[in-house]
């Protein structure tokens, strides 16, 4: 055989063995780097091949490619039915009663926010919106079984994962309005939210450019964990939709994140489209999920309809990014993205209606828990007039608070671009201070806080 | 959307209540001005796209165009706008050369800006069709299809997603005939289309201009239209040359700018500015959106202080036709660089130098950029940081003045 000659041979149970080919940082479960392996011996009669490259691969002598197509899909996880019935009574939803309501609480609220956003901006009263209609159940129940110490990064259809980490109708509200008391101080496109608080990252509108930071964080937080015994571990979670998944960042991501074992969740939700394009035009595997393995990674489908599915998951997923001091964790969250891409585009360009109100009437996270709610005789429909008309209040007190606000000062146009104003940025504010001074008709300065003081005190603040 | 519940009906009635602030609608379906100006603005939105000298408003205006073919200036036109004029040549393209290609994210279906609709339905998927998500990818694909002799039409969906490609552009596309040495192997035929500039609510991620940073590179042609008319003749000349050319669209003027264009096919050149409007005062060169604001701010100021300006469009960002700035500049004494993107290392920067190094003795005012400033274009302070009438023409004035 060919191979002989160049490829040296072991038996593989030898090659596994720590002493010989593990560095001390390393856990007898992770894969070695070949270069520590190079000088293993190989016996004459072993049935596998230690090529540097694949170090447990058995010879066979049928020509035969693998054919992905051929294999079954890989199976969905999910804990209840489409009518809410639990599947496995024994295993049950791991799910206080409280805690459900609480969940089902926070998914109406975030369809409600939609629902009243989306029609806000068609009514030009804000200049952008995105909604998470279908995929509720994901960012909200993925996020409600995290730490609220681990670190966050979304795409831009997440909005439950902020809302299920605290982020406050008027934190929304603000930056939706891109008002004074906006966090990103009124730098970003609507629904771009950050928090510091809540560990989640600002988002970029810039698609995947967030996978490879969440693992290079999580590789952070690793150190961290390890320098930081008494504190409880953290882990990063990444956010992205399956077209995201094309990009070239996240298979960089991913497989940075396998070869410095990093404690961090990729959570895809695969809504079936990337604006217009399906998702037959987008891959031709199976999901996202098959692209775990080519990497190392440990993986699941769930059913994102399903909010325990989601959660166990995660929560179990946790569990393992933190095992032998971290590895990365792959999840598929599969949905139907029912809504229109954002208010910028019209779906029915490119699919049909029915198409829509088919999913829409098959299934739905929310009303699946509703199912499993109603079920347990701790929710109905006067509970839920009383919960709709209350949150629709809550939302639209904060809507008109945040409408009301003055624009952020126009210092912020500046600022933060480098940590200090430079002295370019300098002549820069003072020829358009100037120019705001002698054509005071031209612009409305007085919408933002503070007015031309604003500027002008950047500039002084600055130079002294 | 989901169907609307009767309750979220009476909400709507409650957010259609009468409101003070009105932002401009929505992303991809800009508006005519990209922000409503203050309510005693005299000078800061009088761009008007309807009446601009930019546009030809009639049939026998774009036909007098000198730089058409003869059979063309004796046909007919049409009132189109950018998305349309950009579509006419991409068909023309694909019904005339079996060669081209067009593809990008969400071209199938019309493309996000709807320049690419119908194509997939009268051209087929084989030649025009939906790329996977990835713009190093389809870049890539492209300049490998025009190495082996397709002429592809790649469609990055906004300017400001072009970086993922960089490398492909820069260190592939660029130097492909060069390293290439005798074996003559290129990627002409290659165009990279993108949709480029502010509209109004873009913030940091829909508003940039990244043209500097494809002018900073050898082996690249970079194009920006002002109209539809120079569109359509522009990208025919894109698709026909043999080098890769970085073609950006300004997206705010695909619905705004509404002219008559001629129905046949022509090729405008890609190494000639234009001049637009003749003056003798002081030359203003600029390229895309912002020639509108010049020309509003050259008419407000030729009203105000009796002055004469001259307005250049580069059109070619890369390379680019310094005779034409340079004789214009020797005659006036004084010029004015306008664009979007920021000031440090722009396209003014370069066009300054070369009237510095070339007209210096006939200049009587130092030459003034008129640019972004050094920062991002936050959402809610692009008309702060993004040249304006007011700016134009104070820059006029003060030019002038000097
Ligand atoms: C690098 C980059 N390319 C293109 C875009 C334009 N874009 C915005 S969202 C989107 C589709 C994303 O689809 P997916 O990742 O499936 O997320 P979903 O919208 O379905 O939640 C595209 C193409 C972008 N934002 N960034
Ligand atoms: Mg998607």
């Amino acid at each position: 055989m060919s191979l002989r000659q160049g490829t040296r041979r072991i038996r593989i149970n030898k090659a596994w063995e720590p002493s010989r080919c593990l560095s001390g940082s390393q856990t007898p479960r992770i894969p070695f780097g070949w270069q520590e392996c190079r000088s293993v011996a190989s016996t004459a009669s072993a049935e596998r091949v230690l090529f540097p490259g694949a170090l447990n691969s058995k010879f066979t002598n049928t020509l035969k490619f693998l054919r992905p197509s051929a294999n079954e899909a890989i199976s969905t996880y999910r804990v209840m039915d489409q009518s809410g019935a639990v599947i496995d009574k024994e295993a049950g939803v791991d799910t206080e009663d409280e805690e459900a309501l609480e969940l089902y609480r926070n998914m109406v609220c975030l369809s409600i926010m939609d629902l009243l956003m989306f029609e806000a901006q068609r009514q030009g009263r804000l200049s952008f919106y995105m909604v998470s209609a279908g995929e509720e159940g994901i960012s909200i129940g993925s996020a409600s079984v995290l730490s609220p110490a681990d670190v966050v990064f979304c795409q831009y259809r997440e909005t439950g994962v902020y809302m299920q980490r605290g982020f406050t109708l008027d934190q929304f509200m603000n930056q939706l309005f891109a008002n004074s008391k906006d966090i990103g101080l009124g730098r970003n496109m609507p629904v771009h939210y950050g928090s510091s608080e809540l560990n989640i990252h600002t988002i970029s509108s810039t698609l995947a450019t967030q996978i490879p930071h969440a693992a290079g964080a999580a590789y952070a937080l690793k150190l961290q964990n390890q320098q930081q015994p008494e504190v409880p571990p953290r882990i990063t979670v990444c956010y992205f939709g399956e077209g995201a998944a094309s990009e070239g960042d996240f298979h960089a991501a991913l497989n940075i994140a396998a070869t410095r074992q990093v404690p961090a969740i990729f959570i895809c939700r695969n809504n079936g489209y990337a604006i217009s394009t399906p998702t037959s035009d987008q891959y031709r595997g199976d999901g996202i999920a098959s692209r775990g393995a080519g990497y190392g990674m440990d993986t699941l489908r769930v059913d994102g309809n399903d909010i325990f599915a989601v959660r166990r998951a995660t929560k179990e997923a946790r569990r393992l990014a933190l095992e032998n001091g971290g590895k990365p964790v792959l999840i598929e969250m599969m949905a139907y993205r029912v809504g229109h891409h954002s208010t910028s585009d019209d779906s029915f360009a490119y699919r049909q209606k029915v198409e829509v109100e088919d999913w829409k009437r098959r299934d739905n996270p929310l009303t699946r828990l509703r199912k499993w709610l109603e079920s347990r005789n701790i929710w109905d429909e006067a509970k839920e007039r009383e919960l709709r008309s209350r949150l629709r209040k809550e939302i639209l007190v904060a809507f008109d608070k945040a409408e009301k606000e003055k624009k952020p000062g126009i210092k912020h146009a500046f600022e933060g671009v480098w940590e200090d104003i430079t002295e370019e940025q300098k002549m820069h504010i003072e020829e358009l201070t100037d120019i705001l001074q002698r054509y005071p008709k031209e612009y409305d300065i007085e919408q933002h806080e503070g007015g031309l003081a604003s500027l002008l005190e950047l500039v002084k603040t600055d130079k002294k | 959307m989901a169907a609307k519940t009767p309750s979220i009906r009476a909400l709507s009635r409650y957010l259609l209540r009468p409101q003070t602030s009105l932002h401009s609608c929505c992303q991809h379906r800009t508006q005519r001005k990209p922000y409503s100006a203050a309510a005693g603005a005299r000078l800061n939105g009088t761009v008007e796209y309807d009446t601009t000298s930019l546009l030809h408003h009639t049939s026998r205006s774009a036909l007098a165009n000198p730089e058409l073919p003869a059979d063309v200036r004796k046909g007919q036109t049409k009132r189109i706008n950018l998305y349309t004029a950009v579509n006419e040549a991409l068909r023309h393209a694909l019904q005339t050369d079996e060669r081209v290609l067009v593809f990008g994210e969400d071209i199938q279906f019309g493309g996000v800006f709807r320049c690419t609709m119908n194509l997939a339905a009268d051209f087929g998927t084989e030649r025009v069709f939906n790329t996977p998500l990835s713009e190093q990818g389809l870049v890539g694909f492209a300049i490998g299809a025009a190495s082996e002799g397709m002429r592809p039409v790649a469609e990055i969906q906004f300017a400001d997603y072009v970086f993922p490609a960089f490398d492909q552009i820069v260190n592939e596309a660029a130097k492909y005939r060069y390293r290439s040495g005798t074996t003559g192997v290129h990627c002409g035929g290659l165009v990279i289309r993108m949709p480029t500039g502010v509209v109004g609510h873009g913030a940091l991620y829909h508003s940039q201009s990244p043209e500097a940073l494809f002018a900073h590179t050898p082996g690249l042609r970079v194009v920006i239209p002002r109209s539809p008319t120079q569109a359509k003749g522009l990208l025919l000349s894109a698709i026909r040359t043999n080098d890769p050319v970085i073609f950006m669209e300004p997206k705010v003027l695909y619905r705004a700018a509404v002219e008559q264009v001629p129905v046949d096919a022509y090729h405008l050149p890609l190494d000639k500015a234009e001049v637009l409007k003749t003056g003798k005062d002081v030359t203003i060169v600029s390229y895309g959106t912002p020639l509108y604001t010049c020309s509003a701010s050259i008419e407000a100021a030729e009203k105000d202080f009796g002055c004469s300006a001259e307005l250049i469009d580069l059109r070619t960002i890369y390379p680019w036709d310094r005779e034409t700035v340079l004789k214009s500049v020797k005659k006036t004494g004084r010029a004015i660089v306008v664009h979007e993107s920021m000031m440090n290392a722009g396209v003014g920067a370069e066009v300054a130098a070369t009237i510095q190094e070339r007209a210096f003795l006939r200049l009587e005012a130092p030459v003034k950029r008129v640019t972004g400033w050094a920062t991002h274009t936050g959402l809610i302070f692009e008309k702060f940081i993004i040249p304006d009438v007011t700016r134009v023409y104070d820059a006029i004035k003060k030019t002038i003045d000097y």
